[in-house]
């Protein structure tokens, strides 16, 4: 470093993370309103409902929960590295993470152009000859998965953000408050498809 | 500014047996809901997913070492969801 003149930075950790918790239970409140829209649609046409999640394949789902489930494991432990000072085993925790989160989206790829090619996607003539109720299923399939995946775009930015600073040792052992809010904000689209993949997935 | 705080470190086995656990409840959810049982598979997968969330919560959003004030505030948020639902299947069971 040259000839810099020592200023106290403002910081303030604890207040940072109350932030980010504040945050995430704004999320949280978002996609709990979700959750009771699909609750009472499910609670008004039960059958089709069953009909349309059988249309969803299981394999697929939980392979995407394992995937999210280690790459929440990976997060969690960057901060554990960065505190025992070890940068190298940081970036690749971090690294790891990101590519687990890629490796979701290529199967969320996969997964929706199945559903359009076959003609299910919302406005498509197969769902209009649908039912309501299975109309309602797959929007609020695509609704919900799609603003999930679009958390996982964020995370991902986010991640990489931070991981840059890791680089360049703007985080480290004693300063990472930013890196726990990333692994915070990650865990938290981790949160939501563990309620994702039951209610679309699991229960026909 | 004071920077000393209390820091804990989680060891990396914790986080590894957090996730095998988590892992064994996903499959459960996965082997309980394939064998239909009606209404019991809901509430069996509902009841796993409510297990893993606290769970990923306690361990890896550290709320178990954090300060308790987090986890109040978390189990408040949890409480105004479960009373939305619970006031508007009132309103649908009753109308």
């Amino acid at each position: 470093m040259t000839n810099h003149i020592h200023i106290d930075e403002h910081r303030d950790d604890e207040g940072a993370k109350t932030g980010m918790w504040i945050f995430i239970f704004t999320e949280l409140l978002l996609f709990g309103g979700l959750f009771i829209v699909y609750s009472v649609y499910r609670y008004l046409n039960p059958m089709a409902f069953h009909l349309a999640a059988e249309e969803l394949d299981v394999f697929l789902g939980t392979v995407n929960t394992v995937i999210l489930l280690v790459s929440s494991m990976t997060i969690a432990m960057a901060i554990t590295s960065i505190q025992l000072k070890k940068k190298g085993l940081t970036l690749i925790l971090m690294g790891v993470t990101i590519l687990l989160a890629i490796i979701f989206m290529v199967n969320k790829y996969f997964e929706w152009t199945g559903k359009i090619s076959h003609g299910i996607f919302p406005g498509s003539e197969i769902l209009h000859q649908s039912s309501q109720g299975e109309i309602l299923f797959f929007g609020l399939y695509y609704a919900m998965t799609g603003l999930h995946a679009l958390h996982i775009i964020v995370g991902v930015g986010f991640i990489g953000y931070v991981m840059w600073l890791v680089k360049t040792d703007d985080v480290k052992h004693d300063d990472y408050v930013i890196l726990e809010n990333s692994a915070l904000y990650w865990h938290l689209v981790d949160l939501i498809w563990i309620f994702l993949f039951p209610l679309f997935y699991l229960i026909t | 500014m004071d920077n000393s705080q209390h820091t804990h470190i989680v060891k990396y086995k914790t986080f590894a047996w957090v996730l095998l656990i988590l892992l064994i409840f996903t499959f459960s959810s996965v082997a309980i809901t394939q064998l239909e049982l009606g209404v019991y598979s809901v509430t069996a997968a509902l009841v796993f997913a409510s297990i893993k969330s606290v769970i990923v919560l306690m361990y890896f959003m550290h709320l178990k070492f954090d300060k308790k004030f987090y986890a109040i505030m978390m189990a408040g948020i949890v409480l105004l969801l479960a009373s939305v639902i619970f006031v508007t299947f009132l309103d649908y069971l009753y109308r």
